[in-house]
Order: structure tokens, then C-alpha cells, then sequence
């Protein structure tokens, strides 16, 4: 029996009203990987911003004891001293600044009052070697891949004397190789005796490295499985975390006939003039009306940019080849021209360059088809309303009014309207990169439920993933991508990780 | 009593958007106390709309620009040119009245085109992009008017904009007849339109406010309109210059509720990036929101132009900072997609009021701007504290 570096007991906190938070109970013994799971908005991102000082003490209930001691952080820098740091999944670093500037930012080494910077590259150059990454400190951060930021995040947290390591979400922008190497240097650093508290999704991850794993769902502790006992798998995870069992994370569909292609690329190249290269090179594709066909690849081959291509070339690249929607060869020249040609795309990054935040639902779900609720220029209000509804409904969107901001939406509902917006436009072809990054299992199985009733109705949908499971378990047909090229096309039949891991990396 | 507990949520909730008249209502108030009734005298407040008219036409426009995460700091300096280039084909020229506006007004619509060329096209940073405008516009300003130094207008047709009223018809008891028919005609659609949208929110069975609130609420928005009619009907009536800042306010109102268009400009200024990728044009909006700044920019030094009658080498000496500040005050937000045309106005007459206010009570010039300053910071402070409450 080992001490509890940790432990958060009753801890509760409330939000104009709203209990984020009930007699929260959470314990972490020293030296272990302790995973925090649960469906969005269950409280886990609270739970740490009330043990990191984000939330002073006195406003929530209950105590946090840290090694032994009951603690008062007041702000964030009160528990970087005690040695908690916690590692954001939107990075915290400076894209314009040097690896060694970052490591250091807000903990200069100093000398009487000035940066010592021979001293900081000195130092940083043994934080990159703990985290095992191989680059010049004078490099600067925007030059470098996701993979190789989120080390560089470890590396600052190492440098601040960590010993209790909190990971929110850290592999959810990585590919499976980058994935792999950072949850290695865990186990590492959980060899030097750092604990370390990961807050994810995947829950194949937390199965290979979490000692323990408890499960919140509506701001309740539900339970804490012990990996030694064998608890840790993926049903019981689930079952806690959704409070029912989900028998299969992606829904059955029937098998249906597919009609003639709707969409066709022929020899198709993307040249990017800001990156001074080939983004998508001869890419020959096609899609069925009422398929799924999933496009697998790692980070950067080069998916977003072919989807981006194909909708209005919308980066502006220089493109050349065929493109032939529904038989007819077309030239896209803007997003506009696309949805005229009945193609919608889900973009990625649903915040940065999906949705308007600072607007409320109906603004956001009509705003690719203004079109559709207006009459010579002139928006009927009442129409946008009853779409909006619609969809609310019918996506089953949870929020308080069609008039709540979508900025204050959780993940999950964020990507819902995400998806309303785009199938008001009454699209053919539905392109979903990456449609359930960052969402919970919940509203994971409604979308693609939602995705099963599309392709049933005729439409077809092509769909990027970095998730190996969802390309299996939703796709008809996969190709699979690496350096802006089409490396391999397989039959759901014939596909498996490893064929396609294989082919993603040649 | 429910119907007072429905209005003070209504307020509460809606605190970001009432502020401002509340704001507003208070200054009137403080500034009448303080002056004995002076401030709100007929004569007065004509005064005061009218010389909050050149920053108010600029103030909408200003608003708008900064939606969609831009500034002009050109205008101030187009407006005192093009007013410049009026007065001198007035005078020198002798082009006709009804031709030098047309002519004005496109020439501003063609500087803003090119400040969105040099902005959307070329991707130069608008605050840089219409510094160098300044810099040429006060240029060309100096110019144009070297020789003659102050231009003086002769013709009473132009000049009647900045100072004339609009004509009376008939006089009853004093009052003058055709401003209170405007001001009745204005209460009438006022409460047309409010209760058609009600009535159709009720067919589609949408939540509406309670058939209490919504009374007292048109009888009070009636009575202020009322009030304001009666106390201008009471001096000259209204004049050109409000006329024109009604028209602007309710054309820019409409295209920004409820047109398309003005959904465009909202979608680009809160997140350009998914505008275009929703299939809107960002640069064609872009280069229409300063087309249109450039056009209010001329009507402004059309405006001011007129009310001095006469054109002056310093003319539009600050106005975009002035414009700038009453966007802000009318509750336009830095982080784009967030403003109100009636804001604007809002904005521009509070600044008016405050400056005219003082003018009443002898404060000096020197603390006249320490106050504005302070009001400009105020109002910005409560922009972001209730937006941190939503």
C-alpha cells in the first residue's frame, strides 16, 4: 500500500447554479498513471482546473490534500510551486518563439535580474533529453510537428520540477506513431517517480497504460478501476462511463446497394504556393451514391488538403486533373461553387474554422444557406427558427435555446450544429473530416447513427479519420493516404490496422 | 407585481443591449437637473442632433468595419477633402447642387473601394492601409484649399443641410405641423411592425413576451419617440441633418438585420476563416463594408461642409477617432461579428450629449476630454464585463 500523492475529497462546485461538481472523491497514489475518463462534460477539465488553482480555493467545497497537506492554491502559479503542472490540449506554447524560449517562458533562468541564455539552452538541451527529442533548441515552434510540440510541453513541465503531471487529452491531435512514443515516455517518467493524471478519450490508451482509472459522469465520482485487478477493459470502462452498456460503439446499418459515382478525381494534384509543395499529388478516387468511404492516413498526408482541393479549392492551391461530380466535369473556384454543386465539408477544427462562436445556433446552422431561409436578399426569421429546430430535434443538440451562443456548447453539441449547417445545404456528398475528434462516446454513436440515416437516404459521405476503429467500423470502402498520395484502396472486407497502418506508412 | 418581476429579468438578461439607452437616459437626466431643463430645451436638443450628425453617418460605418475586424482612420480627412472638393465645384465650378452630391458620394464610394482593394486584394493591415489614406487625404486637403484657404458656400440649398429644417407646412399652436406628422408616421410603423412580429412569432408558436410588457414597452418607446417630436416641433421642427441621420439609420438597420448582406458581414467579422468555407465571398464583403464607409465618410463632410458653409483646410481633423469612439461606446466589440447600427447612433449622441452638456455648464475644455475619455472607457468595461457573464 502506497501513500496518495493526491487526494481530492468532497469536492464540489457550482456554476450560477449549475452543479458542475457533487462530493467529487479522487485519489492518486505516488508513482502512477492515473487516468481520468467520462463523457464531455462530466467535470473532469473542472476537477483539474479546481486542483491546478484555476478555481481559487473558496470558491468550491471540500479539500485537496497534497502530499499530506491541505492546499490553498489561489492561482495557478501557487500550485506550479508545489510541483502540479497541468498540460493543456490546446498547447500553451509560442509558435514564433525558440524551443529553448518556451521551455523557459515564465521561469527564466536568470542572472541578477537578466536571462541568462546560455544557461537556459545549457538546461533546455537536458529537458529534450529526458523527453528523448532529438531537435536544435534554436528551433522555433511552428517549424515543428503536433508530436513534437506536445514533448516540448512535457519538456517545460519537467523544467518546472514536476511531480504531479496532468495531461488533458494529450494524444487527441496526434497520429497513432506519435501517440505511442509520448504514452512510452510516460511509462518513463513513471519510472523516475512522476505521477501522472491523463485525462482521455481513447480508450484503447488508457487500457495499455493506466494503473488506475476512475470515471466521472455528471460531475460524480462513479467508480475507480484498479488495472492490477483486471478492471480496466473496455466494456466496464464504457458501461461506467455512459451508464449503459453500449453494445457496439458503431451502430449496424443494413447493408444497401450502392447507386453510379457521384464523385470522380482523375490524376488529381494540389500545389500549396504557401508551403512551396505538393500537397495532394495523382490522386485517383471515386465515391458511390449511398457510401461511406473512409480515407485513413496519419497527420499531415495530406487528407484535410484533398478534402479542401475537392470543396472550391478553398486554400486557393494551384489544382490540376479532373474532377467530375455526378458525371459532369466541373471546375470548383470557391466554396460557394461546391455547395452549388451539392458538396458539404465538415471541416476539422470545428472551432477554429467551423463554426461562429459568438453566434447563437439558427445563425450558425443557416449561415451556409441563406439561400434557403430568404426571398430577394431579405431573411425570414421565422423560417430560420423552424429550421434551426429542426435540426436541434432531429441531431438531438442540447441546449437551453436556438438563441444560446454555440461557444458555450459542449463538444459534442458544437459538432452537431456543425453537421446541421451543412446538411441544410442539402448536400450529395457530405465530406466529415475527422467528425467526432474530441466527443464523447455518447454523442459519438448519435453521429454516426446520424451518418447511417444519411447514407440510407441516398446521400454519400467521405470521411477522414485518424481513428483506426471509426475507419473500420463506419466505411464502405477505405483509401488510405500518406505525402499527398493515395497509397492503397481496400474493401472493408479486406481492411485491418495492420494493412492499413502499413500502407500509411510507406 | 409579475409584471414588474417579468420586466426586471428582461432587463437583466438583456443588460448588454439596454445599457446604453439606459446610459443615455441617465446623462439626459444628470444634465437637465444640472442646467435647470436647459439641456433638454427645443432648442437645445436640435442643436445638439445636429452636431452629432457628421460623427453619427461616420459611426455607422466605423461600426460596421470594425464587425468585420478592420478600422479606417481615413475617413476623418476623405470626409474634410470631399467636402472640400464639394464646396470648391459648388463655388468655382458652379456645378449644380443636385449633381456636386451624386458626384461627392461616389467619390467617397471610390476611395473606400480602394482602401478595400488595399485591405482585401492586397492584404495590407487596415490600420496601416488607412493610415497612409490619412496621410494623403490631409494631403490633398491642405491641397486643394492653398490657394483659396477657407472656401465659403453661397448656395442656401446646400448649406441648409448642415443648418435647415425641413419645411413646416403649417404652424398649429407654435408647433410645427410636418415634424409631428413624421414623428406620428414614425410611431405608427413603430407599432405596425412591432406587432406583426409578434403575431407571427405567436403562429409559429415561438415564446414571446407577455401581452403586459409588450403594451407598456410600445407605450413607452411611443412616448419617448412622442416626446422628442414635440420638443423639435416646439423650436424648427427636424432638421435636414436629422432626416438624413433617420435615413441612414434606418437603411444600415434593415441591410443588418434583415438582409443576407448583413448576415455576410456578421459571418466574415466572427469568424472569417468558416465564412469562407460556408461559400461566402469574404473579399466582396469586405471590399462592399468599405465601399460603404467611404460613402457615409463623404455625407459626413457633406454634412459638415454645410453646417459651417464653408470648406476649411483643418476640416475632419479627427473624426475617425471621434467615430471610432462612439462605435465603441455603442457597443461594437474589437473581436469582430458584434455591433449595432443604433448603437452607433446611440454612441454618437451620448458623446454629443456629454460634450454638449458641459458646454452648458462651463467645464473646460480640458476636462471635457478627461470625462469623454473616461465615459469611452466605462463603456467598454461594461461591454466586457457582461459579455464574461453570458
Amino acid at each position: 500500500m502506497s501513500e496518495y500523492i493526491l487526494e481530492m475529497k468532497q469536492i464540489s462546485k457550482h456554476f450560477s447554479g449549475v452543479k458542475a461538481l457533487s462530493d467529487v472523491n479522487f485519489k492518486v497514489e505516488k508513482g502512477e498513471i492515473h487516468c481520468l475518463i467520462g463523457e464531455n462534460g462530466a467535470g473532469k477539465s473542472t476537477l483539474m482546473k479546481v486542483l491546478s488553482g484555476v478555481y481559487p480555493y473558496g470558491s468550491y467545497e471540500g479539500d485537496i490534500l497534497y502530499e499530506g497537506n491541505v492546499q490553498q492554491f489561489n492561482k495557478i502559479s501557487d500550485s506550479v510551486k508545489t510541483g502540479i503542472v497541468i498540460i493543456y490540449q490546446e498547447l500553451a506554447l509560442f509558435p514564433d518563439l525558440t524551443v529553448y524560449e518556451n521551455i523557459f517562458v515564465g521561469n527564466e533562468v536568470k542572472n541578477g535580474g537578466m536571462v541568462d541564455w546560455n544557461k537556459t539552452i545549457a538546461e533546455s538541451k537536458k529537458m529534450l533529453n529526458k523527453v528523448k527529442l532529438d531537435v536544435n533548441p534554436d528551433t522555433l515552434i511552428k517549424d515543428l510537428g503536433v508530436g513534437k510540440r506536445q514533448l516540448v510541453e512535457i519538456a517545460k513541465a519537467l523544467s518546472k520540477d514536476v511531480k504531479l503531471l496532468i495531461l488533458d487529452e494529450p494524444t487527441a491531435a496526434l497520429n497513432e506513431d506519435d501517440s505511442e512514443n509520448l504514452l512510452e515516455l510516460l511509462r518513463e517518467l513513471k519510472n523516475q517517480g512522476i505521477t501522472c493524471i491523463m485525462i482521455s478519450h481513447k480508450l484503447k490508451e488508457v487500457i495499455s497504460i493506466a494503473d488506475k482509472a476512475t470515471v466521472l459522469r455528471d460531475g460524480q465520482t462513479i467508480c475507480t478501476l484498479d488495472a492490477a485487478k483486471g478492471e480496466i477493459n473496455e466494456s466496464n470502462i464504457i458501461k461506467n462511463m455512459v451508464g449503459r452498456a453500449i453494445e457496439d460503439i458503431y451502430p449496424k446499418r443494413e447493408k444497401q446497394a450502392f447507386g453510379g459515382k457521384i464523385l470522380e478525381l482523375y490524376n488529381w494534384s494540389a500545389y500549396d504556393p504557401q508551403l512551396g509543395r505538393q500537397v495532394v499529388k495523382n490522386v485517383d478516387l471515386h465515391v458511390k451514391k449511398g457510401e461511406i468511404v473512409g480515407i485513413a492516413g496519419l497527420m499531415g498526408s495530406g487528407r484535410t488538403e484533398l478534402a479542401l482541393s475537392i470543396f472550391g479549392n478553398a486554400k486557393s492551391y494551384k489544382v490540376e486533373g479532373d474532377l467530375v461530380i455526378a458525371g459532369i466535369s466541373k471546375m470548383l473556384k470557391h466554396p460557394s461553387d461546391a455547395i452549388n454543386a451539392g458538396i458539404a465539408y465538415v471541416t476539422e477544427d470545428r472551432k477554429g474554422d467551423g463554426l461562429f462562436l459568438y453566434q447563437d445556433i439558427k445563425s450558425n446552422i443557416s449561415a451556409a444557406n441563406l439561400k434557403g431561409i430568404s426571398s430577394n436578399g431579405l431573411i425570414n426569421d421565422n423560417e430560420e427558427i423552424k429550421v434551426a429546430d429542426h435540426y436541434k430535434k432531429s441531431l438531438t443538440i442540447k441546449a437551453s435555446s436556438l438563441e444560446q451562443l454555440v461557444g458555450n456548447l459542449s463538444g459534442g453539441n458544437q459538432q452537431k450544429v456543425s453537421l446541421g449547417k451543412w446538411l441544410f445545404v442539402g448536400p450529395k456528398l457530405l465530406i466529415l473530416d475527422e467528425p467526432t475528434r474530441g466527443i464523447d462516446v455518447g454523442a459519438k454513436f448519435e453521429i454516426y447513427t446520424v451518418m447511417n440515416e444519411l447514407i440510407k437516404q441516398g446521400m454519400s459521405i467521405i470521411m477522414i479519420s485518424s481513428e483506426l476503429g471509426e475507419v473500420l467500423g463506419m466505411s464502405d470502402r477505405v483509401y488510405v493516404m500518406a505525402q499527398g498520395e493515395i497509397k492503397g484502396e481496400l474493401s472493408i472486407d479486406e481492411a485491418n490496422q495492420e494493412n492499413i497502418m502499413q500502407l500509411a506508412t510507406q | 407585481m409579475s409584471l414588474f418581476k417579468e420586466a426586471k429579468t428582461l432587463i437583466s438578461e438583456n443588460i448588454r443591449d439596454y445599457g446604453m439607452y439606459i446610459a443615455l437616459f441617465v446623462i439626459i437626466l444628470t444634465f437637465s437637473f444640472m442646467t435647470d431643463g436647459l439641456f433638454m430645451s427645443s432648442r437645445n436638443i436640435s442643436n445638439l442632433l445636429d452636431s452629432a450628425g457628421y460623427i453619427a453617418v461616420l459611426a455607422v460605418g466605423m461600426t460596421l468595419v470594425i464587425v468585420i475586424r478592420h478600422i479606417d482612420l481615413s475617413v476623418g480627412y476623405v470626409a474634410g477633402f470631399l467636402g472640400a472638393i464639394a464646396a470648391i465645384l459648388l463655388t468655382q465650378a458652379g456645378v449644380s447642387i443636385y449633381i456636386t452630391i451624386p458626384i461627392i458620394l461616389i467619390l467617397g464610394i471610390v476611395v473606400g473601394l480602394l482602401n478595400g482593394f488595399l485591405v482585401a486584394q492586397i492584404g495590407i493591415p487596415s490600420f496601416v492601409a488607412t493610415l497612409a489614406g490619412w496621410l494623403v487625404f490631409r494631403g490633398a486637403l491642405l491641397q486643394v484649399t492653398e490657394k483659396t484657404g477657407t472656401i465659403i458656400i453661397q448656395d442656401d440649398r446646400f448649406n441648409a443641410i448642415g443648418n435647415g429644417y425641413i419645411p413646416s407646412i403649417l404652424q398649429i399652436n407654435g408647433l410645427h405641423l410636418l415634424s409631428l406628422l413624421v414623428g406620428l408616421v414614425g410611431i405608427l410603423f413603430y407599432i405596425y411592425g412591432e406587432i406583426s412580429t409578434r403575431r407571427n412569432k405567436i403562429k409559429y408558436d415561438f415564446e414571446v413576451v407577455s401581452k403586459g410588457i409588450f403594451i407598456l414597452k410600445l407605450v413607452f418607446v411611443s412616448a419617448i419617440i412622442a416626446y422628442l417630436t414635440w420638443i423639435l416641433a416646439g423650436y424648427n421642427g427636424f432638421s435636414w441633418t436629422v432626416m438624413i441621420i433617420l435615413l441612414v439609420v434606418i437603411v444600415y438597420h434593415f441591410l443588418t438585420t434583415k438582409t443576407v448582406l448583413g448576415r455576410h458581414v456578421f459571418a466574415v467579422g466572427s469568424n472569417p476563416e468558416a465564412a469562407h468555407l460556408s461559400g461566402i465571398n469574404v473579399k466582396k464583403i469586405t471590399y462592399m463594408v468599405f465601399g460603404s464607409m467611404g460613402m457615409l465618410a463623404a455625407l459626413s463632410g457633406i454634412l459638415f461642409t454645410a453646417r459651417l458653409q464653408s470648406a476649411t483646410t483643418t476640416a475632419g481633423t479627427l473624426f475617425e477617432l471621434d467615430a471610432v469612439a462612439a462605435a465603441y461606446v455603442g457597443g461594437v466589440s474589437a473581436a469582430g461579428g458584434v455591433g449595432k447600427v443604433t448603437g452607433a447612433i446611440i454612441g454618437a449622441i451620448v458623446m454629443a450629449s456629454l460634450s454638449n452638456g458641459m458646454n452648458l455648464l462651463g467645464v473646460g475644455i480640458s476636462y471635457q476630454y478627461i470625462i469623454r475619455g473616461g465615459v469611452l472607457a466605462l463603456a467598454v468595461i461594461f461591454d466586457v464585463m457582461t459579455r464574461k457573464k453570458r
